[in-house]
C-alpha cells in the first residue's frame, strides 16, 4: 500500500492524503479511497478495491452448472435475483432450453420485487450517507415487507436462489397474490409520501443537485449501465430495448434523468431515477400478477447438465444496471469459463476521473448516487 | 445490422486482419490480428452506421492446449442495437495485446482486471497494474494451470481441522498441569495467621 501511495500521489506542502474507508459506513462495505485533498477540495480520489474478492469466476469453473447457481447470489447480495437470472439465461442458451411461460412470469415478478427491495436500500442509505438518518428507517421498514413476501416465495430473505436452470424452484404460495397487491397499494402511497418528505426536501436537493455531474457521452464511454446511465439522460433499458423473458408483455415507462433541479446527470438525477423506477416496478408486478399464465414452472432439463461446446452471452437489467454473463462450455459438465460483468465495477472506474474538484463531502454523495455494492465490484 | 453485415464491413476494410466468422456456436465471433485491434476498434466505434459505442465486456480465455490466451471483446451499439464479438489471440508465454483504452474508457478497468487475472500485457494502457489482487501477488489466478501458493506474507491459506488443534491444546494443558499436592498429614493443625504488627 505504501508503495502505491508514493507512486500515485505527489504532495505539495498544503495537501493531505486521506484514507477513506474501508470501514467508513458510506463506502458500503469494503472499499478504500485514497483521497488527495487540498483543504476541503479533492485533488483526486483513487479507489482501491479487491478487499472482498472471492474468485467467484474460478469457482464457476470448478463447480457444475447447477452447482454454481447459489454462488451467483453472492455476487450482489442486495439484488441476488438478477444475478441468478443472468446466469440461468446464459446456461439456458447453451442448453437450448425453452423456459415455460409461467416460469418467465414468476421470474419477472420475483425480479421486480427484488428491484424494489434493492432501490429501497439504495435510496435509504443514500439519505443516511449524506446525513439524514430517518429515511433509512422508513426504507428498511418497507423492505422488510418485501423481504417477507420473497421469503414466503422462496424461503430466503437475502440470498434467494429462487431460479433454476429452465425455470423457477417454487410456485406461488397460497394467498400470496393478495398479500402482494395489498403491499403494492400501500407502497404506491408511501412513495408519494417519500417524495414529499425526502426527495423534494430543500436540504436534500442542495446536497445532490449539480454534484458529480456525468454527461451522457461520458457515461457511455465509461460503460456505465442502468440507473447511472439513465440518470445521465440516456434512454436505455435492457428490459425494453433488448427484451428477454416476459418483459415484452408488460407496459412500463423508462425514467431518465432530466436535470430537474440542476444539470442532467448529477447525483440528484441518479437518485430520482431510482425512485421513479420503484413506481414502474410496482406497475410491472401488478400486470404480471393479472396476466399470470397457467402451466409448468420448470422446463425439462436433463439431470446431467452437459451443454455442447460453445459460448453464450446473456444480459439482464439488474437493479444496478445491465448484468452480463459470458459462459463458455467445452462440452463437459463444468463450465470452461464463467464471467460476470457487473454494473458496479464500471461505475467505480469513473470515480478517479470525475473526483478532481469535488468537495470531500461530495465524494460520499457520489459513491451513494452510483449505488455500488462491494461484492459486485470484486466478485 | 446483423453480425454478418458488420463482419463484411470489417473484412472489406481490413481484409486478412479480420478472420472469418465462427460457425454459429450461439454467439459467433471473429478473430482479429493483435496489431490491428486498435484500428478495428476505432473503425467500429467511429464509422457512421456502425457506431459500436458500448464496450460491453472485455475478458480473456486461457487455452493451454493450443498455447493461446484469447482476449474477448463484446461490443454493442446503443443507437443501432447491434453488436459483435471479437477475439484476439496472444501467445500464452508472453501475451501482449494493444490497449483499446483510448477508444472506450470502460476498457481501462477491464484491461486491468484481465492483466490481474490472466497476465495479459496491454501496450499503451495508461496505468496497467493489479486491480483486485495486491501489487506483489505471484501468478495469474484465472489461468488454467495456476497453482495456489501455500500462503501470502506468512499467512497460511490452509488450516487443519480446528478440533485437532483443540485436542492438541487440551493435551498440552494436561501435561503442563502441576502434580496434585500430597494430602496433608491429619495430625498437624493449620498454622495460625500471623499477628498484624502493632504501631
Amino acid at each position: 500500500m505504501e508503495k502505491l501511495i508514493l507512486r500515485r500521489v505527489d504532495h505539495a506542502g498544503e495537501e493531505m492524503l486521506l484514507n477513506f474507508g474501508p470501514q467508513h459506513p458510506s463506502t458500503h462495505g469494503v472499499i478504500n479511497f485514497l483521497v488527495d485533498t487540498d483543504g476541503e477540495v479533492m485533488k483526486k480520489a483513487i479507489p482501491d478495491i479487491g478487499y472482498l474478492h472471492r474468485a467467484l469466476e474460478k469457482i464457476g469453473e470448478s463447480t457444475g452448472y447447477p452447482g454454481f447457481m447459489p454462488y451467483t447470489d453472492r455476487i450482489d447480495y442486495v439484488a441476488a435475483m438478477f444475478a441468478n437470472e443472468g446466469y440461468a439465461i446464459a446456461v439456458e442458451r447453451l442448453l437450448k432450453v425453452e423456459v415455460p411461460p409461467r416460469a418467465q412470469w414468476l421470474r419477472a415478478i420475483a425480479c421486480e420485487l427484488c428491484r424494489i427491495a434493492s432501490h429501497l436500500v439504495s435510496t435509504g442509505t443514500m439519505a443516511s450517507d449524506i446525513g439524514a438518518t430517518t429515511p433509512l428507517v422508513h426504507a428498511l421498514r418497507e423492505r422488510e415487507t418485501v423481504n417477507d413476501l420473497i421469503e414466503a416465495l422462496c424461503g430466503a430473505r437475502l440470498t434467494y436462489n429462487y431460479l433454476r436452470i429452465g425455470g423457477v424452484a417454487f410456485d406461488l404460495p397460497e394467498g400470496w397474490r393478495d398479500r402482494v397487491l395489498k403491499f403494492l397499494d400501500h407502497f404506491d402511497t408511501m412513495l408519494v409520501e417519500w417524495d414529499r418528505l425526502i426527495t423534494f426536501n430543500t436540504i436534500y436537493i442542495r446536497r445532490l443537485a449539480n454534484v458529480a455531474v456525468i454527461g451522457k457521452e461520458q457515461a457511455i464511454d465509461y460503460g456505465l449501465v442502468g440507473p447511472n446511465l439513465r440518470g445521465s439522460g440516456m434512454d436505455w433499458d435492457v428490459r425494453r430495448d433488448v427484451p428477454y423473458g416476459a418483459y415484452p408483455n408488460f407496459k412500463f415507462e423508462v425514467p431518465i434523468g432530466r436535470g430537474k433541479y440542476g444539470t442532467v446527470g448529477d447525483a440528484f438525477d441518479r437518485y430520482y431515477v431510482r425512485v421513479l423506477e420503484m413506481m414502474e416496478s410496482s406497475k410491472i408486478v401488478r400486470q404480471a400478477l393479472e396476466s399470470l399464465p397457467e402451466g409448468e414452472i420448470v422446463a425439462k432439463v436433463p439431470r446431467k447438465v452437459k451443454p455442447e461446446a460453445g459460448e453464450a452471452f446473456s444480459r439482464v437489467e439488474s437493479a444496478r444496471g445491465e448484468m452480463a454473463y459470458y459462459v463458455v462450455s467445452d462440452g463437459t459438465e463444468k463450465a470452461y469459463r464463467v464471467r460476470a460483468r457487473t454494473g458496479s465495477f464500471t461505475a467505480m472506474g469513473i470515480i478517479e476521473d470525475i473526483s478532481p474538484g469535488l468537495m470531500v463531502a461530495d465524494l460520499v454523495a457520489l459513491i451513494a448516487s452510483i449505488d455500488v455494492v462491494a461484492p459486485e465490484i470484486d466478485r | 445490422m446483423t453480425v454478418n453485415e458488420i463482419h463484411e464491413r470489417l473484412q472489406a476494410q481490413f481484409g486478412e486482419a479480420v478472420g472469418p466468422l465462427s460457425e454459429p456456436k450461439l454467439d459467433a465471433f471473429a478473430v482479429v490480428k493483435a496489431q490491428k485491434i486498435v484500428e478495428v476498434a476505432r473503425f467500429l466505434k467511429e464509422t457512421p452506421g456502425l457506431e459500436l459505442d458500448h464496450c460491453n465486456d472485455l475478458t480473456a480465455l486461457d487455452w493451454p492446449a493450443r498455447n493461446v490466451i484469447e482476449v474477448v471483446y463484446h461490443l454493442f451499439s446503443y443507437g443501432h442495437r447491434h453488436g459483435i464479438v471479437l477475439k484476439v489471440e496472444a501467445d500464452r508465454a508472453n501475451p501482449v495485446v494493444p490497449s483499446v483504452e483510448g477508444v472506450w474508457k470502460a476498457a481501462n478497468w477491464m484491461e486491468r482486471e484481465c492483466y490481474d487475472m490472466f497476465g495479459v500485457t496491454f501496450t499503451g494502457h495508461p496505468d496497467l497494474r493489479r486491480l483486485l489482487l495486491p501489487d506483489d501477488w505471484q501468478g495469474f489466478p484465472l489461468r488454467k494451470d495456476y497453482q495456489e501458493a501455500g500462503g501470502y506474507h506468512g499467512i497460511p491459506n490452509t488450516r487443519e481441522n480446528p478440533l485437532v488443534e483443540l485436542r492438541r491444546l487440551d493435551e498440552k494443558r494436561r501435561a503442563e498441569r502441576p502434580a496434585p499436592p500430597p494430602p496433608p498429614a491429619a495430625s498437624t493443625p493449620p498454622a495460625a495467621p500471623a499477628e498484624p504488627a502493632k504501631a
